[in-house]
């Protein structure tokens, strides 16, 4: 008997193909996210299939901290320009001139809490109604609760006591006006999935994810590439390390860790034997227990 | 985690889809947290995290329930107010757990985690028995067409592991859910906060004979959800390149609501009743030899004609329902009352229409599962069934033979908010 059945991931797939689709038909001017991590590179991947052969019809939003890893800008350039997207870059260093938002102090001062206002800025200034996000719901508790299509208000909010329900795969996205949706297509993916997909798919990753040589020193427990925007302690020591990222953002609050991983393979490996989650290296969740859910609520990614 | 994966067993893995369900303060997330612990799904900084949280809160054990419940207000008032989805994976199934609230008042994320499950598990508290909220949640199960149940009879630590307890809420349960259409409904007595019959068997109660829970998720045989049978290709959208190379590509893109399709099928297209034939159906580059639900896919057709999102291409032999007076049970999520004769928007499908509330039949009583013809009250969490008039045609399936055409939601006009669930008959 011939079974009409498909792999999960071909499964997770066809979900967030249609996803993606049902937001260009609900909304007039939506973008896409993108961070030039693993997963907002999926999620572009899935774009480009779910309307080929025509191209993605969202432009790719860049929220730039002024704090990235040079791999990081090297590959989004190559990448947009590979698969002909627009790039839109929302700077926090400008809403740092203008002075919409003014610089954390001290050693653990990050750029990460400031990009919301930047990319809030920049939905308005483009009048985005729709932002495609690659947050997924395994990444973290608070991410866990979000619906497909998450509801934001004027002012950018999100109101995780009163969402509204979200019934089989039918998604709501009526709004008025000055309110947004965030919409999440991999919000059922998990990090192996999309390191599988990744694998499968052949999907070019920046260099990060792999192993290499880096200066680096270690804080709390999480080691931290040595770059002119980390101040050091006293008693911090910058010596070079064999490592990766698991997880790619801001340079100043990206942990990486020790590996020899160079290919998707090894790398598929060591997330399966992981015994802590991605965002275990992410210093910006490490600041309270509801670090993300707080950021969230105000507009954060 | 705890698993050595090699690629091809990952992706041969079948996916199962389940959530919880059963009264307030039940267990239900505490389950998971177990669970997810002694499966070893959890790491190491997630479990340190709620350690240090259950201990800070004054607690005598870590507290597995904080493993789902991550916003802050639950953490305060120890409740689950909105569904938190879970995944984890055993060598044999991948799984994508939805824990949801118990509160009556939030019974609308029930709702949500419940409609794209397979398999329920309904918590019962040893102490306490079937509650209303168990019945209401055990009747939207069934309603939601959720074909596997497995009741969980919970903390049974709290009664001495008394088999007496056990059968007498058995018997009670099975009374109740006789007058529902559910296909196959098991028990299992359990400890959640001990861990027994979760993943282990302890020596607690040696009087059942029965399997543990995670042996029944591993292995229970979970048919596929969708139809195929009927041919049903709601157009999402359609795709026009803007490029040389693809001059006059015109794509209808979607996802397969039902049926088989093939290049070459003689197909019709709903509601314009033009008839057509597929040229190629794609993933992306990929031509498909053939397509079935779940897929998303894009299909191209011999002929051009005029399809928009909303249509349907089915077979000429088997059309759905088209009509604009349709019958339905609905599940009310507002705080509003349902208006008779007022006017909502209906998503169903692709399609976006308005509609009124012609006829209020009636409300069910969730305990004994009777009609209530004269009342015509229906506010949250009622369940009622309703005779509405779109101002265009439908095209729909009875919803026990399509979950995807059978179903749809009303939407308040005014707020945007989804107010009611719909499940067409
Ligand atoms: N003694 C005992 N207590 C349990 C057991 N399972 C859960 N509890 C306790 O029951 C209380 C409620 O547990 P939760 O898991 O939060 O209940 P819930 O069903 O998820 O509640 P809601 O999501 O708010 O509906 C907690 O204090 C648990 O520790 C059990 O098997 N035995
Ligand atoms: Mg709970």
């Amino acid at each position: 008997m011939i079974s009409y059945s498909i792999t999960h991931l071909e499964e997770l797939e066809a979900e967030a193909i249609y996803v993606l689709r049902e937001v260009f038909a609900q909304f007039d001017n939506a973008a896409l996210l993108f961070s030039g991590g693993k997963d907002s590179i999926v999620v572009s991947h899935l774009a480009r299939k779910a309307f080929w052969p025509a191209r993605i019809p969202f432009p790719l939003l860049h929220i730039d901290t002024g704090h990235n890893f040079p791999e990081t800008l090297t590959f989004r350039d190559s990448y947009i320009k590979k698969i002909g997207a627009e790039l839109i870059v929302g700077s926090v260093q400008e809403s740092i001139d203008q002075g919409r938002v003014v610089e954390e102090k001290g050693y653990n001062a990050s750029r990460n809490v400031l990009q919301t206002v930047t990319l809030l800025d920049t939905i308005e200034k483009y009048k985005f109604d729709c932002a495609i996000g690659g947050a997924r719901r395994d990444e973290e508790k608070a991410r866990a609760k979000e619906r497909f299509f998450s509801h934001r208000d004027e002012f950018g909010q999100w109101d995780p006591k009163n969402q509204r329900p979200e019934l089989w795969n039918i998604f709501n996205g009526r709004k008025h006006h000055g309110e947004h949706f965030r919409v999440f297509p991999i919000s059922n993916w998990t990090e192996m999935d999309i390191w599988q997909y990744i694998y499968h798919e052949k999907i070019e990753i920046p260099s990060l994810y792999f192993s290499h040589q880096r200066k680096s020193f270690e804080r709390d427990g999480v080691i931290m590439a040595a770059t002119e925007f980390m101040q050091l302690k006293d008693g911090e020591e910058i010596k070079v390390r064999t490592l990766r990222f698991r997880t790619i953002g801001d340079a100043t609050c990206t942990g990486a860790i020790i590996s020899k991983a160079n290919t998707i393979e090894e790398i598929i490996q060591e997330v399966a034997a992981a015994r802590t989650t991605e965002r275990g290296t992410r210093a910006d969740d490490k600041r309270s227990e509801a670090a993300m859910e707080d950021r969230k609520k105000e507009g954060y990614f | 985690m705890n698993k050595e994966l090699d690629n091809k067993a990952y992706l041969g893995m079948e996916l199962l889809r389940f959530t919880t369900a059963g009264s307030v303060d039940d267990g239900k997330s505490t389950l998971i947290g177990r669970l997810l612990y002694d499966t070893k799904s959890i790491f190491i900084d997630q479990y340190e995290a709620i350690v240090a949280t259950s201990k800070r809160k004054g607690d005598d054990y870590v507290n597995l329930a904080l493993l789902t419940d991550g916003l802050r207000a639950e953490r305060e008032q120890g409740i689950t107010i909105d569904v938190a989805y879970r995944y984890f994976a055993t060598p044999k199934r991948k799984f994508i757990i939805a824990d949801t609230p118990g509160h009556i008042q939030y019974t609308r994320n029930m709702v949500t985690g419940a409609s794209t499950a397979n398999l329920a598990l309904i918590l019962v508290d040893a102490r306490k028995g079937l509650l209303e909220q168990t019945q209401r949640h055990t009747f939207i199960a069934a309603l939601l067409g959720i074909s596997h149940i497995v009741f969980c009879i919970n903390k049974m630590d709290l009664v001495d592991y008394s088999q007496e307890v056990y059968d007498e809420i058995r018997v009670e349960i099975e009374g109740f859910a006789s007058k529902l259409d559910v296909k196959d409904i098991q028990f299992i007595p359990v400890s959640a906060l001990i861990g027994d019959n979760v993943v282990h068997k302890l020596k607690n109660m040696n009087w059942y004979q029965g399997a543990t829970l995670m042996y029944l998720l591993e292995t229970i045989h979970i048919g596929s959800d969708h139809n195929h049978i009927d041919c049903r290709f709601p157009v999402q959208t359609v795709i026009r390149p803007q490029n040389n190379a693809y001059h006059d590509y015109r794509g209808y893109a979607g996802r397969i609501a039902g049926g088989i399709f093939k290049p070459g099928d003689e197909v019709l297209v709903l509601p314009s009743g033009f008839s057509s034939k597929i040229k190629s159906i794609n993933n992306f580059e990929r031509e498909l030899q053939e397509a079935y639900a779940p897929m998303s896919v894009t299909i191209q057709l011999e002929d051009e004609l005029d399809i928009s999102r909303g249509d349907m291409i089915v077979r000429e032999h088997n059309q759905p329902h088209m009509g604009q007076d349709i019958e339905m049970m609905i599940c009310w999520m507002n705080q509003k009352k349902i208006v008779q004769n007022g006017k909502y928007i209906v998503r169903h499908i692709t399609n976006e229409v308005k509609c009124v509330v012609k006829e209020i039949n009636y409300k069910v009583n969730i305990n004994t599962l009777h009609r209530i013809e004269e009342d015509k009250d229906i506010g949250m969490n009622d369940i009622a069934r309703i005779r509405i008039r779109t101002t265009k045609p439908l095209l729909f399936d009875r919803y026990t033979r399509n979950r995807i055409t059978g179903s749809l939601v009303l939407i308040d006009e005014g707020t945007n908010e989804t107010v009611g669930a719909g499940m067409i008959l």
